[in-house]
């Protein structure tokens, strides 16, 4: 049996994911904000055949309570297996523009955080010699643009972070994951118009659990994207500059 | 936003309206985003007219109110959020040993679709509607008020929004009892029959000993024929041994999107002269899984793409039992007569077992159900003929099926209509409602 810890579990793409991993009979433990909407999840995953749900609540600015929650969840779970990362916010780029103060709390809330996180884990998991550790990042860190740079660099950061910590804990026999979805009709991308490049977090949540059993590196999610990326990161940046994308 | 991918199952009407969604079952509704405009709960857009459409307003998606709540595998009691599918509950709930206590021709549904519709399956003589098994439910208002109804607590509520369609509130999540069954599997007979009097005669004896009937019936058919079809009755499998039937895997999704109908007079005569053969002898008995028994269509997904892109009419009436021999022969008549044929028809007899749904669809007496390509005027002014019989007979038109019949055919069928006024929301209306409720 599993043992997996979801942190950002009232997440669109975190709560399909953690259902596939309910049905597979895991023990979970679950962090996010809000009590009522945590618990609305974890009754859920029960009835779905999780061995056991435990939850934790915590805003992830409160950087002093991460390691305490972590050691919590391995504390209740009695170890980790899994731990997926999917917490975060979509900035608003044109506010976050005219105010240091907004765009420092994205950039925690999207970046340090979740390498806070990442630095007790991987410590966690380095000791274990084993475990998987996969962390949403997006296809928006992958080359900065006009209309969300904020975010882009957040998930940027958290890209190269996860580089760096997979060439780290690679002869330790840790996986981690990196996951790069495109756009996803979730609450967070309310606000957009949607078309064909849209896709459901149910189908983000099967390639997510594909990617952790193949033990991939990095996945592009709808795989159509790593082909978008690949040519997007490849225009010379004099050509980019002016596309105003 | 406005968002064109809402659309209701007969793909007839097609309307503008703007898109909310719901993702929380503990969020008021968004009354700021939707503003002065109606809106109206959307669950999983199978209605097949515009009961499930806002033209003009706005659509509350209640879709990912997907989560169950509690499920009691000893007492088969269910409680879960309002967007969860029949076929959700069915994947929980059958290993358990539960069956849903009543289930319409398919499972893709929403549980707040079927309150709201207050649907009926092939054991309505033995089961009444769905709404017979709610236990209760919340009911969230727009101006935030959420309330718990139930048969004891405000029973008026319960009853107006069982087949409601969805004016009197949001529901957030519902609780209902299940049905004991042994196994997934249904014992099926299907008997050929010759005519009519034969298919009332059928009917009357298995609606005394099985749990599930429905007649399939070929509408081209005339003369002393009128009526014919095969007879589908069944009970849940008690004890089954040896080799049990699969479930079929296969599931298709119609791929294209054709301008124009596929159904035509050379396909449907086609079809129903062979469907009425599709077994050698007039009697066949067997083993099945319930997928195939339930949900033939099901496996096709998109399969109302048949009819192109002007999309169908569904025609489900009911007419009262006194009449409904003569009402029946003479609906088949005026159809046969007019060309216009019809792919799926199906005819079954309903029990007196009655709903507390306010607005509730079935009565006792015979309900025949078709679909019809959209051919325009001509198919229009068959389907008013229809309508003069029913209204003549006392019977009424299953709103959730509906596109275009008119006011006073709705307000004779339904003559408590005027009373579920004072238990709607005021910030909710339907394109259907609008409609059917004009001044005469």
């Amino acid at each position: 049996m599993r043992k997996t810890l979801i942190i950002g579990a009232t997440s669109a793409i975190a709560q399909a994911t953690a259902r596939l991993v309910a049905e597979a009979g895991d023990a979970m433990y679950l962090v996010a904000r809000n009590e009522s909407r945590l618990m609305a999840i974890a009754d859920d995953l029960k009835i779905r055949g999780a061995s056991a749900v435990h939850t934790g609540v915590l805003d992830v600015l409160d950087y002093d309570r991460h390691t305490a929650v972590i050691g919590g969840a391995i504390k209740a779970l009695n170890g980790l297996d899994l731990v997926l990362i999917a917490h975060g916010t979509l900035p608003d780029q044109k506010a976050c523009e005219q105010s240091i103060d907004l765009t420092r709390t994205e950039f925690e809330i999207n970046a340090l955080s979740t390498i806070s996180m990442l630095t007790s884990l991987a410590n966690y998991f380095e000791e274990k010699q084993q475990g998987t550790i996969a962390v949403i990042s997006s296809v928006a860190g992958d080359r900065g643009r006009k209309s969300n740079y904020v975010y882009g660099s957040a998930k940027g950061a958290v890209t190269v972070f996860l580089q760096g910590l997979r060439n780290r804990l690679q002869k330790s026999g840790v996986h981690v994951l990196t996951i790069k979805p495109g756009f996803v009709d979730t609450p967070m991308t309310s606000g957009f118009k949607k078309n064909l490049l849209w896709a459901k977090p149910e189908d983000i949540a099967e390639s997510i659990l594909h990617s952790i059993n193949s033990k991939k590196d990095v996945t592009y999610t709808p795989w159509f994207w790593c082909y978008v990326m690949y040519i997007l990161k490849r225009i010379p940046e004099r050509i980019f500059k002016k596309l105003g994308l | 936003m406005t968002d064109n991918r809402y659309q209701c199952w007969g793909r007839y009407p097609r309307v503008r309206q703007e898109v909310r969604k719901l993702y929380w079952r503990d969020e008021p509704v968004p009354m700021e985003a939707i503003g002065d405009s109606a809106f109206l709960p959307f669950g999983n857009g199978r209605s097949y007219g515009d009961v499930c459409l806002n033209e003009g307003g706005t659509l509350l998606d209640c879709r990912q109110l997907d989560r169950f709540i509690q499920f009691d595998p000893d007492t088969g009691i269910l409680r879960c959020e309002a967007g969860v599918l029949l076929s959700e509950i069915l994947h929980l709930t059958i290993p358990n040993g539960w069956f849903l206590p009543v289930t319409p021709g398919t499972q893709f549904v929403t549980i707040g679709g079927a309150i709201a519709s207050d649907v009926h399956g092939k054991n309505h003589h033995a089961a009444g509607t769905f709404g017979c098994h709610v236990r209760r439910f919340e009911l969230l208002r727009s101006d935030g008020a959420r309330l718990i109804c139930s048969p004891e607590d405000n029973a008026g509520l319960f009853g107006a929004t069982i087949g409601g369609l969805g004016l009197t509130g949001v529901v957030t999540w519902a609780e209902i009892q299940l049905h004991r069954i042994n196994n997934p599997y249904i014992d099926q007979e299907i008997i050929r029959y010759k005519n009519l009097d034969e298919f009332f005669a059928l009917a009357r004896e298995s609606d005394q000993t099985f749990e599930h009937t429905v007649a399939w019936v070929d509408c081209l058919a005339k003369g002393k024929q009128l009526g014919r079809g095969l007879f589908m009755r069944g009970n849940y499998a008690k004890h089954v041994e040896g080799k049990t039937p699969k479930p079929s895997t296969m599931r298709l999704t119609f791929p294209i999107d054709p301008p124009f109908t596929l159904i035509n007079g050379l396909t449907l005569k086609l079809f129903n002269s062979l469907y009425y053969r599709k077994q050698w002898s007039d009697r066949a008995k067997g083993l099945v899984h319930y997928e195939p028994f339930f949900y033939p269509l099901d496996r096709i997904y998109a399969w109302n793409r048949v009819y192109g892109s002007k999309g169908f009419f569904q025609y489900q009436c009911v007419v009262p039992t006194d009449q409904m021999e003569e009402s029946i022969r003479e609906i088949l008549k005026r159809i046969g007569s007019s060309g216009v044929g019809s792919f799926l028809a199906v005819l079954k007899l309903f029990g007196d077992k009655s709903s507390p749904g306010l607005l509730s669809f079935p009565m006792p007496g015979a309900t025949l159900a078709l679909d019809f390509p959209n051919q325009g005027e001509k198919t229009l002014r068959l389907l008013d003929q229809l309508d003069e019989v029913i209204l003549q007979a006392g019977g009424r038109i299953y709103p959730s099926k509906d596109a275009r019949m008119r006011p006073e055919v709705f307000q004779n069928g339904y003559p408590d209509w005027k009373s579920m006024e004072a238990y709607m929301d005021s910030h909710i209306s339907s394109s259907f409602w609008r409609r059917v409720t004009e001044q005469l």
